[in-house]
């Protein structure tokens, strides 16, 4: 069935689930979130075993997501792969790092002769919460302001700068995202302590810190979007040559309403989760402020791809710049993934009965004490 | 041409790939195989209902947990590296690389670490039967993973089921199924995972004699060997069985990797496998056509290598400097030729691009090379050799000889490989004799020697992937694509930073993992069924 399709469609059939992958991604970092806060909301040693544990239930799905987002990037659009990663290099390798150490952190942590001590692993925690989401806002701001590669005619890449990407933290606009993404994952880790845990001082304390926390969310995603909608965009005619437009993204809304509209719902979502919370403490809010998250970032990433854009923009050789006509992989590739894809909404489904299974009441002291379960 | 590389940025990032790879490989074998352990010991507990099972199930899960999370924290930086280090590679094999590791992603990754939540929290919350799914489902969603990724390194080995497209210059994927079921692929992954599930037994087997050594536990010791000698036995033959495919994929589509794993120079008829064998001088300095093999001592089986490579104990095996000079009587073509025919592809390649948009009727003539079938398999099918290309006959021949990969480290690699395959065969047979007949505690030197074997079996398999990897090289895809080409185009000082990185980072981890290991092996099995 996938065959017939155009490659254009198929390449924007990839884009949405890239996009998909991406946004899931921003969601489950209430995970790096929580980890920032452990000794925020946690005071003794029993409530801060408690909050790991509630987050070490959930890290590998970030974890994982991540690196399906990245795989799954490879292969519909390695030019990006090769282009980005082998470019900024530095960027990605930090992101990499604090990755790398947050997988062991869990499982080590508590375990008896573990070298560094809980403290360490706990600072490693801390050290992917910041880094990872401050640095993957930051990369992803780039899709939006531009890189710094050439491209040659055999789709070779070279990075034009000798800081291989960190120049990206520079730019305070792809920063702003980076601290949206940070103090966003801070407010939905708060979201997911009121629901998944049962501890009347957790609560109080979590409840408090998600008023402080959504303040500067707000005045950096505020910030993020209006000087989006006012920046000149990379847009890409018909022959594929790339020129600055000014208000290119805010063009870009309005000539898909739809995704005006998934923004719109997003955010309202995201408000409302916080906002029911605040008032009326239903525990519910991580769905809503979860679910508005992914739509926001979706239309976020439409913004990038569609309506002739190029979603990884090069400030320094406007011609080198990568859509998802020029940088995707063959039809037959895309043709075949896409029937892999088909597979997505079965492991959505086993992930979630299984997270119902585990979570299917929220963490206490008692099931810490519990000699049967793996505890972090 | 191989005056303007870089060779210290290629020999940082081949030193980087290969710490961090070597690094990942020491942790996953494990995990592969004592996936299945634990899923064979939990079945039993729900089979048997004895709480004795739930606590041997319980001691080794522990374990599986603390080797698995630093497996997913190495997993994680080989993905990136592709792009980071080996972005060209990326793009020159990406529509065909890149899928294997998105459905890796999707399909493997996803349903192991999904099922592990359940085998380490699950227990009470959900029904025993259920748990014990998500056991089995762990194992099946590790092996997945394992799949996947062999696949595309098997690719890498023989390339198959690709078109090359001059328009983005890149390997296209055109069979699907190709690429999966290449014979290099099955046989690969078979080895692969069964060289795992041999390390997990022997893992087991080791452990469990340490404690029967200690007089802990002996009851749960010799039930864990029962298991794990069991499970080794029938792993070690099908191990052995497709390391021999193995051979005989090598020794058909990468001949110079096989002639380095045996040291053959001189091609010949009937020739001998090299059971055991130390070099006097190092067959490495300096290859050329007068080089041939010194050995000081060497213990050999006749005829064998013929039958390993080809079924047939006259078939006439072609050595290093066949292959490299040529062999008219059987047919070689040789490197030099091989050198020349890679760069007119080439060439016919820049001339493609260059006359894009500028002279279109030379720009469809040259075009319709890439589209004809005797063309593609006369010329493009050797690109790679291009890069080695010199006018100078004497230089050429000079280079020629580069193309050859380091061969002492080859053929060590692969000897340790097989004989240590034998040991562990004969090991888990006398374990399990002595045990069913309840003599294994007072042989003290038979539980010592288990104990000894288990860094033997991190040691073969680490051994394996130098075969494969290092017996390969100058070939990151095999005739198409030479590791100096593969690279990004970065500073060196950059890598060798995150290589220094890498390095102390996994000194720490290694440290900090052994540890725990053994501080929890040495708690032991916790009394009363926990
Ligand atoms: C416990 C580990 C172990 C043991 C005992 C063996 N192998 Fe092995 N071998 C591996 C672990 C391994 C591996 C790590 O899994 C490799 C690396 C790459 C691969 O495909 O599998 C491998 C590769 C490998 C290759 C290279 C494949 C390639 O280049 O693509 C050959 C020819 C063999 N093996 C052959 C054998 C034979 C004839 C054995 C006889 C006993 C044997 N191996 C035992
Ligand atoms: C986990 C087990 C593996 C080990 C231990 C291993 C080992 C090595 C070693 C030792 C090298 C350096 C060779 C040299 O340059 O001298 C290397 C290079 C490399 N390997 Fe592997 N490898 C493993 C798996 C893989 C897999 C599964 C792939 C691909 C799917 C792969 C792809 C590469 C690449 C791209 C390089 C760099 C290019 C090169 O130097 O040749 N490796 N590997
Ligand atoms: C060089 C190429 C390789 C890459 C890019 C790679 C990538 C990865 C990644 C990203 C993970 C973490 C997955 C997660 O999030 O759960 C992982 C774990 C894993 N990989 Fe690799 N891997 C490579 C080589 C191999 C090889 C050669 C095998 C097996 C034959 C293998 C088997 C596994 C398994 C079983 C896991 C699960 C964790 C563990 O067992 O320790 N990988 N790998």
């Amino acid at each position: 069935m996938f065959e017939t399709l155009s490659h254009l469609a198929l390449q924007q059939y990839w884009w949405v689930i890239v996009s998909l992958l991406g946004a899931l991604l921003v969601f489950l970092m209430f995970v790096q979130g929580g980890q920032t806060l452990i000794y925020t909301i946690g005071k003794t040693e029993s409530e801060r075993t408690i909050l790991v544990n509630t987050l070490g239930r959930k890290w590998e799905f970030t974890f994982t997501t991540l690196v399906t987002f990245g795989g799954a990037f490879f292969a519909s659009f390695p030019l990006f792969y090769s282009t980005s990663f082998g470019g900024a290099y530095w960027v990605w390798m930090i992101i990499l790092f604090a990755f790398v150490i947050q997988a062991i952190a869990y499982e080590f942590r508590s375990r008896p002769n573990n070298f560094f001590g809980a403290r360490t692993y706990e600072m490693f925690l801390f050290i992917n919460g910041l880094l990872g989401t401050v640095l993957i806002g930051t990369a992803v701001g780039t899709f939006f302001t531009g890189s710094n590669f050439v491209v040659n005619s055999m789709n070779q890449s070279e990075w034009a700068t000798p800081f291989y990407g960190l120049e990206a933290a520079l730019n305070f606009h792809n920063l702003s995202l980076g601290l949206t993404v940070f103090f966003l994952a801070r407010v939905l880790g708060l979201l997911y302590f009121l629901n998944s845990t049962n501890h009347p001082e957790i609560d109080s304390r979590a409840r408090k810190h998600l008023i402080y926390n959504t303040i500067p969310f707000l005045v950096f995603f505020l910030t993020f979007v209006i000087w989006l909608l006012v920046r000149d965009g990379f847009a890409v005619d018909a022959d594929g040559v790339v020129s600055m437009e000014s208000f290119k993204y805010w063009h870009n809304l309005l000539a898909m309403p739809v995704v005006l509209l998934i923004f719109l719902l997003g955010v309202l979502a995201v408000l409302f989760g916080i906002g029911s919370e605040l008032l009326k403490q239903t525990r519910k809010g991580i769905w809503f402020s979860g679910a508005g998250t992914v739509l926001t970032v979706l239309s976020l990433f439409f913004l990038a791809g569609f309506n002739g854009t190029s979603f990884y923009p090069s400030s320094y050789d406007l011609q080198s710049s990568l859509t998802i006509q020029n940088s995707s992989s063959s039809h037959f590739t895309l043709t075949a993934m896409s029937y892999v894809s088909l597979f997505v909404p079965f492991v959505v489904a086993y992930i979630w009965y299984v997270w119902k299974a585990i979570n299917n009441r929220p963490i206490d002291e008692e099931e810490m004490n519990s000699d049967d379960l793996h505890v972090y | 041409m191989l005056e303007s590389i870089d060779y210290t940025l290629i020999n940082w990032s081949r030193a980087q790939f290969a710490l961090t790879a070597m690094f990942h490989w020491i942790f996953v074998p494990l995990t592969l195989g004592l996936g299945f352990i634990v899923a064979f010991m939990e079945t039993i507990y729900v089979k048997t209902g004895k709480e004795e099972w739930k606590r041997i199930t319980k001691f080794w899960m522990k374990l599986f947990g603390i080797n698995f999370a630093i497996g997913v924290a190495t997993g994680i930086i080989l993905e990136f590296e592709f792009g980071t280090n080996w972005s060209n590679y990326s793009w020159f094999v990406g529509d065909i690389f890149g899928a294997p590791l998105a459905i890796e992603g999707i399909m493997a990754f996803f349903l192991e670490s999904t099922f592990i939540a359940v085998m380490f929290f699950g227990w009470g919350k959900v029904s025993k039967r259920f748990h014990l799914t998500a056991t089995w489902l762990t194992a099946v969603g590790a092996n997945l993973s394992a799949l996947w990724i062999l696949v595309a390194n098997a690719w890498m080995q023989n390339p198959v089921g690709m078109k090359f497209n001059p328009e983005t210059a890149r390997n296209e994927m055109v069979n699907f199924w190709d690429v999966l079921f290449s014979g290099t692929a099955v046989s690969k992954f078979l080895h692969t995972t069964t060289s795992g599930f041999v390390l997990a037994a022997v893992f087991v087997v080791g452990i469990s004699s340490w404690f029967l050594l200690k007089n802990r536990h002996q009851l749960f010791a010799k039930r864990s060997i029962i298991v794990a000698s069991t499970f080794g036995i029938v792993a070690s033959i099908i191990l052995i069985g497709t390391g021999d495919s193995s051979a005989k994929d090598v020794a058909k589509y990468q001949p110079m990797k096989f002639a380095a794993m045996e040291s053959v120079f001189e091609g010949k008829t009937n020739v001998p496998l090299i059971a055991v064998g130390l070099f006097g001088e190092s067959p490495d300095e300096n290859i050329n056509k007068n080089s041939k093999e010194d050995f000081l001592f060497k213990v050999e089986v006749p005829g064998m290598l013929s039958f390993l490579a080809f079924s047939d104990f006259n078939a006439f095996v072609p050595g290093i400097k066949d292959l490299v000079l040529g062999n008219e009587k059987h047919g070689i073509m040789s490197f030099k030729e091989k050198i020349k025919r890679g760069y007119e592809a080439q060439q016919i390649l820049k001339a493609f691009k260059a006359a894009k948009g500028v002279d279109e009727v030379e720009y469809q003539r040259l075009k319709a090379h890439f589209d004809d079938p005797v063309w593609v398999d006369n010329y493009f099918r050797y690109f790679g050799y291009g890069n080695y290309y010199s006018p100078d006959p004497t230089q050429l021949e000079e280079n020629a000889f580069k193309i050859v990969p380091p061969i002492s480290m080859t053929f060590y690699a692969f000897h340790i490989m097989v004989i240590l395959g034998g040991h562990f065969l004969l090991l888990f047979i006398l374990m399990l004799f002595l045990t069913i007949k309840g003599k294994i505690e007072n042989m003290r030197w038979v539980l010592v020697i288990a104990l000894w074997t288990i860094p033997l079996a991190y040691i073969a398999s680490q051994a394996g992937w130098i075969v494969a990897e290092v017996g390969r090289q100058p070939w990151v895809i095999q005739d198409l694509m030479p590791t100096m080409t593969a690279v990004s185009k970065i500073d060196s000082a950059s890598v060798m930073l995150t290589f220094w990185l890498f390095a102390v980072t996994f000194v720490g981890l290694a440290i900090a993992e052994i540890r725990i290991m053994i501080k929890q092996i040495s708690i032991g099995p916790k009394e009363g069924g926990k």
